[in-house]
Parts: structure tokens; C-alpha cells; sequence
């Protein structure tokens, strides 16, 4: 793992002073609201609708036992006892005081952390596969190529004051689990026809008002052109973004409205530029990079107690089918820890869960924890002789839920119960869902489903790549909520489209209910998931299912429009 | 009087209040003595450098302190090679000298007012509390010129040659 180095320490805490003085000068009048708005919002202090939040960076997800620990301090200390791990793989505190928020600042330095760029328009943490270094379907663990963009982004002179926010992921796999096509800049790690590494580069994905899939711009970037690459896009793009309208300004409306191959010119154009002058990147930095990730020393164990346990013991069995995943090393798992217990808020940890993820990686996972987009932890390199001992403790401390990948694993936004933007709600659905399918019995007959809820329409909840996507919107101060079919997070990305009509807050559910009825009719059998069978047999028997005896009257009323 | 200039030594009158400035369209058509440019944040740098020689200082306006259009384009005039004083105006906030200085700007010009709500100390601040910046530490420090000034300033006002550590 990437440990700071003096010089990160050294800024981290010049960050934290810079921060102290600047919350002074707001009280004093130095700074109006206006100007000290985007200042906050760069350490990562919002105002949400009872009170400040404070987004902490996880940058690419990773984090040691001890910055978990310190988590689990904060949320004691300075906040109501629990935090929240969001879809940029970061965590919320939802409550702090701003006086205090300096305090919590040096707080997360002491184990190298910061809140630096999780907010307003910069370059946000740059996020990765949450599988990576442990995955067996992995070309290059991504977070190299992660860290160094970090590095590179923190605090650039040029980058601080963008149109509109700026995402990047980084992928070394061919699984898309960071979703890099929903991405301002999505980078895989590739290996070109002559053996060498680099990256496949995208442009203008994101979700939001406007869904977009990322484009192709480089289809080979060698790996030492990374940063004026990177560089040259976002020139291009802080020169060229719209800037008159917030909803037009990411990169993705630019793409849009310049065109791919006019915008790709232009990129080259200062790529050339920019490579007149670059001597290459400090080897130093990248060594002592490259260093930190090496994988941990793994040993090699009989597996005995978890095949014994997997045979006598069938909760163990069905949350080993659905928490554990392939490692690199087949004496080795990835756990991945669902935080959507059935009636909980997803993502919600307590403090005293952080502790017993922390004190779970230290024993068992080389001391490694990573926080999923899907809003779950993950323990990344578990010998399988020690599963069975991490999963009692996960019960222990009420975390072995065996639902990860199945319909109650719920991405949701924070929604109405936390958001000035939300329209409607959207955890007390994901609730509702979950209780729903839970009594029903029906969770693992359904089998691998995505549902994703977002409470507006900025679509913080990933609603557009659910394969069952939940937009709850306000209709004449009414929640509504419109569902969307067939949308995929992964290398198969795609827009859900909408279904139609929305449903009030008591419609949705049975909606859904009889949606997933008729999956489970029409799907060949068992192996054939949601999404596989939607694709096969296309929208209209879900259509009818969601508005039954709507179908009818609508091709009618098409054919009189047409005579 | 109605500006200050924020330079790494403090705060100065504007011993430009009185000049004429130079559009990019004016420049194009030729001109025949040394002039003052001033270059809209949505115009196109590119030209420029046929021009350099005849440029005493390029003025950028920040119509606001969040659009950081100014900073891309000092930036890029700089990879352009140019070497004279490079001036930001508008609406900058103390907060934001630091960046401006890294992305090659030599001065900013700023109205009374906020310059009374952020005096001088603020800014100067900026400057000696820069811990260096990451991007130095990955490029080494960029080639970045801090010499030669078009000659419009009196010699006891020139900023200081030392500049910023990371320029």
C-alpha cells in the first residue's frame, strides 16, 4: 500500500492550515460565501440540507487497518457514531460541526488521509477496479497508474477552477468493475500487438441529466505519455467546456457538441505540444510508486476448516456463494463485505463495524480493506484457510449479509433524508425493497440483479446502469418514481431506457414485484439472470408487466395516429 | 487610480492605468511600436508567437474567480515561449495567487475594493506557505521564464527576480 511520503505529509498538513485560516477569514467577512464556496468544496466540505458533510477521499478505494480505525474515531468524535461509503469509492461524515472540520482535517492527516478534491470543479478522486492487485482477470493492478494521476491532479494550478467537476477510473482488467465508460476519463490498462503496456483511453461518459457512454479518443496511449495526454484533454477542455450553463459543462456535452474526431485533433494538437517540452516523469516518484503496490507476501495454507465448514454449515455455503470472489492466487478469496443489511441505509457503516473491518484486515487480509462503488468493503486477499474465521467475525459484528450481487444490494443516493438537490427519497425505498424480497423468500431465486435508486435527476445513485434503475423525481410535490430496463455497469455498458409512466411512492413496489415476476417466467432457467434474459427477449413482456392492459389501448391509439 | 497590482514584494499602484491596450484583432492587422495586449480568455493564443517581440505585457481578464479559463491560457502562452510579464485581471481572490503564479502569470491586477477586504498580507501569505507543488516534484521545475520584463515597469518596481521557488 502507498504510504506518504515526506512530501505528501508536508502538503497534507500546509492543506489543513490553508483550510484553518480560510474558515477564519469566512467568520471575519475576509472571504464572502461566494468566494469561500469553491475553497470548502475542494477539502471536501458541502452543505447538504440539515447540515455540512464532509466527503473524505479513499483515493482508488484502498485503506490499511489504522486509517479505517481513525475513520471509525472521527465518526465518534465529531460525528453521530457512523460514516457513509459512497459510489466514489469515498466516505461521508454526515454531520460535522465547521469549526471542527480543521480538527477532523489533521485528524485524517495523522494516518495519511485527506478530504483534498472530493468536491466542486476539479479533478475528483481518482478511482480504480476495487478488485485490484487481488484479481485474477487483472493485465496490471490499475492503482500505479491511479496513485500517479493523484499526484499529478492534487492542488494543479491549472485544474482548480474547471466548467463542471472531473472524474477519471482506471481499469487493469477486462471486467469493467470501476465502470470507466461512465467516466469523465476512463483509462484501461492495455497490452498493444508488440507486448508493450499502456492505456485504452475514453472520453465523455457520465450520467446525470444526460447519460453518456465514453468514446474511444486514443485506442493505445503508451504508457510514459500518461500525464500529457491526460494533460492536454484537460486544456482542451477548461478552455473549450461550456461554461454558461452547469448542466452542459462536463466534457462529455463538449464531445457531444464538437464532435469525437474534431475534438480529438484538438487534443492532439496540444499533446504535440506539450510532449515539446516533456522530459518524462521523475523515475524517483514512479519507482517508489510502483514499490508500494507490490503484492503482499502471501503463504500458502491448507483450506481444510472452510471445505469442512462449507459441507456441515449452509449459511456459510450461501455467503461464500455470493461474498467470496476468484483471487489471483487460487489458495486466496476477495471477500467483498456487504454494507446493505435488509432494512439498513446501503453504505452505512457504525463505528464499531469499522472496527471490526479493521481488525479483520489486519488479521486476515495483509492489512488491506477497499471500499467498493457498490457502496460495500471488501477484504481483498483472504487465505481461504481463514475464511471461515472472517465470516464469524463479520457476524459477530453484524456484517455478513449474503446478499452481495443480488437485489437487495442496492446502490442508493443519499436522497431526500440528506440531499438539497434530492427530489424525492430514495434510502427508505431501497429499504422497502429490500424487506419486500426478503419476506418474499425470493432474494437468491432471483438470483444476480442490479438495482440502483437515485433521488434526482444528477443520478448520484447510478440509476441509468442498473439493470432495474429507480428515479425518483417530485410531480407537483408528489414523489414519483420512473423505472429504467436493461441499463449494465459493466464492459457491456449501457443507458437503461425508460420504462414509462412513473409510479407513486405505494405503486412502486408492486411494480416491481411484478416485474420480477415475469422474469422469473419467461427466463430459460435458473442460469439466466435479469439482465440476460431482457436482452433476449427485449423490453415489451417487462413493459406489460409494469403496466398491465396498457399495451393494448397504446397500439391503438399509434395506429389511429398513423391512418 | 482604481487598481492594485499583487506582485510577490505586495501591493501596487497600476502604472499602466493610463495605457492604451491592444486587441488580438488589432494585433493581427500589424502593428508598428511595442503595445499592450489584451487577450479575451476565449481567444486563441496560437498566433502569438510571430508577435512576441512586439508585446510589452499580456493582459488576461477573470471576469469571474471560477472561471479558470486564465489559467489555461497563461499556461499555454508560456509553452508558447513567451517570456515577458504576463498580467491577470478581474475578479482573483487571494486564495488563488499561488495558482496563478504557477501557471505564469507574474502579476494580478485587482480593484480597490477587494483589495481592502483582502489586503496584502492575505496574498503574500499564499507565497510563504507553498509547500512546492506535486507537479514539480513528477516534471522537475518547468522551464517556465521569470527573466526579462517587457520593460514596462520602473526598475524599483520589477518583482522580484527571486519569484515564486516553483516557477
Amino acid at each position: 500500500m502507498y504510504n506518504y511520503s515526506e512530501f505528501d505529509e508536508t502538503f497534507v498538513r500546509a492543506r489543513v492550515a490553508e483550510f484553518r485560516g480560510q474558515v477564519e477569514r469566512r467568520i471575519s467577512g475576509a472571504l464572502t460565501e461566494e468566494e469561500f464556496k469553491p475553497l470548502r468544496l475542494k477539502n471536501g466540505l458541502y452543505l447538504q440540507l440539515h447540515a455540512y458533510m464532509l466527503r473524505v477521499a479513499i483515493p482508488y478505494g484502498t485503506l490499511n487497518s489504522r486509517q479505517m480505525r481513525q475513520l471509525a474515531m472521527i465518526a465518534d468524535r465529531w460525528d453521530k457514531g457512523y460514516g457513509h461509503f459512497t459510489t466514489r469509492q469515498n466516505v461521508q461524515f454526515n454531520w460535522p460541526g465547521l469549526g471542527d472540520v480543521p480538527d477532523i482535517l489533521d485528524a485524517l492527516a495523522d494516518v495519511s488521509m485527506h478530504a483534498i478534491q472530493t468536491s466542486g470543479n476539479c479533478i475528483r478522486n481518482v478511482t480504480a477496479d476495487h478488485f485490484a492487485g487481488a484479481a485474477s482477470d487483472e493485465c496490471e493492478d490499475p492503482r500505479p497508474t491511479a496513485e500517479l494521476l493523484r499526484q499529478w491532479s492534487t492542488d494543479h494550478p491549472e485544474f482548480q477552477y474547471l466548467p463542471r467537476k472531473f472524474k477519471i477510473a482506471v481499469t487493469g482488467s477486462r471486467a469493467d468493475r470501476a465502470v470507466t465508460r461512465a467516466h469523465d476519463i476512463g483509462l484501461r490498462l492495455i497490452t498493444s500487438e508488440e507486448e508493450e503496456t499502456g492505456y485504452q483511453v475514453l472520453v465523455g461518459g457520465g450520467l446525470g441529466r444526460t447519460p453518456m457512454i465514453a468514446k474511444i479518443i486514443r485506442p493505445f496511449l503508451p504508457r510514459q505519455h500518461l500525464l500529457p495526454y491526460i494533460e492536454a484533454i484537460l486544456r482542451v477542455y477548461n478552455l473549450s467546456g461550456r461554461r454558461d450553463n452547469k448542466y452542459k459543462a462536463r466534457i462529455k456535452i463538449l464531445v457531444h457538441e464538437t464532435g469525437l474526431d474534431e475534438l480529438r485533433s484538438r487534443i492532439e494538437a496540444e499533446f504535440e505540444r506539450r510532449l515539446a517540452d516533456f522530459a518524462g516523469v521523475d523515475q524517483g516518484v514512479v519507482a517508489a510508486i510502483e514499490e508500494a503496490f507490490a503484492a503482499p507476501a502471501f503463504v500458502a495454507r491448507p483450506n481444510n476448516r472452510h471445505l469442512d465448514r462449507l459441507d456441515a454449515d449452509s449459511n456459510y455455503r450461501e455467503w461464500v456463494r455470493t461474498s467470496l470472489a476468484r483471487h489471483k492466487r487460487p489458495d486466496y478469496g476477495i471477500v467483498t463485505v456487504s454494507l446493505k443489511r435488509v432494512g439498513g441505509t446501503p453504505g452505512d457503516a457504525t463505528s464499531v463495524q469499522m472496527t471490526a473491518l479493521a481488525d479483520l484486515a489486519e488479521k486476515y487480509s495483509h492489512d488491506e480493506l477497499r471500499v467498493s462503488h457498490e457502496q460495500n468493503i471488501i477484504l481483498p486477499h483472504v487465505s481461504r484457510a481463514d475464511i471461515p474465521a472472517v465470516y464469524d467475525g463479520l457476524r459477530a459484528a453484524g456484517l455478513a449479509s449474503a446478499n452481495v450481487g443480488l437485489i437487495s444490494d442496492i446502490i442508493a443516493c443519499p436522497g431526500m433524508d440528506y440531499c438539497a438537490l434530492a427530489t424525492a427519497r430514495s434510502i427508505p425505498v431501497a429499504q422497502d425493497i429490500a424487506r419486500r424480497f426478503d419476506e418474499l423468500g425470493l432474494e437468491k431465486e432471483i438470483g444476480p440483479m442490479k438495482i440502483k435508486i437515485s433521488g434526482c435527476i444528477n443520478a448520484c445513485g447510478h440509476h441509468h446502469v442498473g439493470h432495474i434503475g429507480i428515479l425518483g423525481l417530485d410531480r407537483a410535490g408528489v414523489e414519483n418514481y420512473q423505472i429504467t430496463l436493461g441499463g449494465d455497469a459493466t464492459d457491456k455498458a449501457a443507458i437503461g431506457r425508460r420504462a414509462g409512466p412513473g409510479f407513486s411512492a405505494e405503486a412502486l413496489l408492486p411494480a416491481l414485484e411484478r416485474l420480477v415476476d415475469r422474469y422469473l417466467v419467461e427466463r430459460q432457467d435458473g442460469s439466466e439472470s435479469f439482465i440476460d434474459c431482457y436482452r433476449r427477449v427485449g423490453e415489451a413482456p417487462f413493459k406489460s408487466a409494469l403496466y398491465p392492459g396498457a399495451t393494448q389501448r397504446r397500439t391503438r391509439f399509434r395506429r389511429r395516429k398513423r391512418a | 487610480m482604481n487598481s492594485i497590482i499583487v506582485r510577490d514584494d505586495g501591493f501596487h499602484e497600476d502604472e499602466l492605468s493610463e495605457a492604451v491596450f491592444t486587441s488580438l484583432e488589432t494585433l493581427k492587422t500589424g502593428v508598428e511600436v511595442p503595445v499592450y495586449l489584451h487577450l479575451e480568455n476565449d481567444e486563441d493564443p496560437a498566433c502569438l508567437p510571430l508577435y512576441f517581440c512586439w508585446l510589452r505585457l499580456i493582459r488576461i481578464p477573470f471576469p469571474d474567480f471560477a472561471d479558470g479559463r486564465g489559467f489555461s491560457l497563461a499556461s499555454a502562452i508560456r509553452r508558447l515561449g513567451y517570456q515577458g510579464c504576463l498580467r491577470a485581471r478581474g475578479h482573483l481572490i487571494a486564495d488563488q495567487y499561488r495558482q496563478a503564479r504557477q501557471s505564469g502569470f507574474d502579476e494580478v491586477e485587482i480593484g480597490k475594493g477587494l483589495a481592502a477586504r483582502q489586503p496584502e498580507r492575505q496574498w503574500l501569505v499564499q507565497l510563504a506557505n507553498n509547500p512546492g507543488s506535486y507537479q514539480d516534484r513528477l516534471f522537475g521545475k518547468r522551464p517556465v521564464p521569470a527573466a526579462p520584463k517587457s520593460g514596462h515597469l520602473r526598475p524599483e518596481l520589477s518583482p522580484s527576480s527571486a519569484g515564486m521557488p516553483t516557477v
